[in-house]
């Protein structure tokens, strides 16, 4: 069965072993929310399963296999959304999902549509408002296929309406049985076991 | 493919939208250019002597101007992670931002380089070998640039540190560029080996700065 697992690892950032210990197993269908205070090591953990950088320690595995050993498949298989929304100022939100439609694939209107952005797909993203940013950036979630979302805060700034369209989508995601590994804060309204990271971690969560 | 063409199409919309870029490299090349009168005096023959390789100097150092912004935007709105994790490899995002630097420094700057050249006296046979070779030379003025943008992304004071580290790998061009020039402007000159020289560094180039320029956005990245 698909699955991702982390094995017993620590993240550093810079010289600083921030987190350690960490092991967990998603399998399709189920979604992890990563939860703790600033600091804790969510993002950087997000960025190690991305492949953006390398674990201090330990192996992230993807159906058992290593992900290190062959970096281009498990960029293949994931959908990164980092608590910057990768958006041009100068650009219109169409633009901006269209540019990113042609690294992933899917029909930038469409994803548009999926957030309620179809209004706003002429205006620059400069116009827009925080919010907003964040559901253009979200609409990219809908362009994808794929079976891993490594999400940072995705509900940051969003409203009550803008949140309920991302837990759709995310109850779609994994009722197709794929996986979600979410940095949250904030509760989301959907079933997730939670892994939480302390000041220094030393012992597995889920 | 499509994902190359449209990081390429991006930043020259961006660029053409901004509309800030490309006039300030060519409003520096030709504001800078015609402080040399200025200083050598108004002396037809001194100017004509200098002209071509000043024309050479403020193009490097106009394509200098916007090179600390190359991978800057990309890598403070999140946009490079994004890249990174794309199935454009990273070599060949490095190889497409370099071809819009190009596109939107490059080309204005050869565009305007016999305005200058007319404004310093240069001598009337020596615009063709010029072009050419600002033409061959600015190429690898946009990869080096590249390369040292991805080399100090991230750090303070980047933009500093970025002409520190470019200036000196711009001599070589420079070197070969005037020499193309030069041997141009000789009764029996001939400036093929000089032209061949400059190519074989463009060539060089493509094939070094794409993959050393993505090997040092991974590591701004981690």
């Amino acid at each position: 069965m698909t699955g991702l697992s982390l094995d017993n690892i620590a993240l550093e950032r810079g010289e600083r072993r921030i987190a350690s210990g960490i092991s967990a197993r998603v399998a399709g269908g189920e979604a992890l929310l990563l939860q703790g205070p600033n600091g804790s090591g969510k993002s950087t953990l997000l960025r190690v399963l991305a492949g953006l950088m390398p674990a201090a320690e330990g192996t992230v595995a993807w159906d058992g296999a290593d992900v290190a050993r062959d970096r281009e498949a498990h960029r293949a298989r994931l959908t990164y959304l980092g608590h910057q929304d990768a958006l041009k100022a100068g650009l219109t939100a169409l633009e901006n999902l269209q540019f990113w439609a042609s690294f992933s694939g899917g029909s930038a209107t469409a994803a548009l549509k999926a957030f309620g952005l179809e209004k706003l797909a002429d205006r620059p993203a400069r116009t827009l408002s925080a919010g907003q940013k964040r559901r253009l950036a979200l609409s990219r979630l809908a362009l994808s296929e794929a079976p891993l979302w490594l999400l940072d805060e995705p509900v940051t700034a969003l409203d009550t309406e803008a949140r309920a369209a991302f837990v759709a989508l995310l109850k779609r995601h994994l009722g197709a049985g794929r996986l979600a590994i979410i940095a949250t804060h904030e509760p989301l309204a959907v079933e997730a076991r939670v892994l939480q990271l302390g000041e220094l971690r030393k012992a597995g969560g889920a | 493919m499509s994902a190359f063409l449209a990081l390429l199409k991006r930043d020259l919309v961006l660029s053409y939208r901004q509309g800030i870029d490309a006039w300030v490299v060519v409003l520096f090349f030709l504001a800078a250019g015609i402080l040399f009168p200025f200083a050598i005096g108004p002396e037809p023959n001194a100017l004509m002597r200098v002209s071509t390789g000043v024309v050479l100097s403020m193009a490097a150092l106009a394509a200098l101007l916007s090179l600390d912004r190359l991978y800057q935007g990309d890598f403070e709105d999140g946009s490079l992670d994004l890249m990174a994790l794309g199935p454009l490899p990273l070599e060949l995002a490095a190889l497409a931002k370099a071809l819009a630097h190009w596109l939107s420094t490059g080309l204005p700057l050869l565009v305007a380089a016999p305005l200058l050249a007319l404004m310093l006296n240069a001598p009337t046979g020596s615009y063709g070998p010029m072009l050419l070779a600002l033409a061959l030379a600015t190429p690898a003025l946009s990869l080096l640039g590249g390369l040292g943008a991805a080399l100090t992304l991230g750090s303070r004071r980047g933009g500093i540190l970025l002409t520190l580290l470019i200036l000196p790998l711009y001599v070589p061009v420079l070197i070969f560029a005037a020499g193309t020039i030069s041997r141009s402007l000789l009764a029996e000159g001939n400036p093929t080996g000089a032209l061949l020289l400059l190519g074989g560094v463009d060539f060089g180039l493509l094939a070094i700065t794409p993959w050393a320029t993505a090997a040092a956005l991974r590591q701004a990245l981690r």
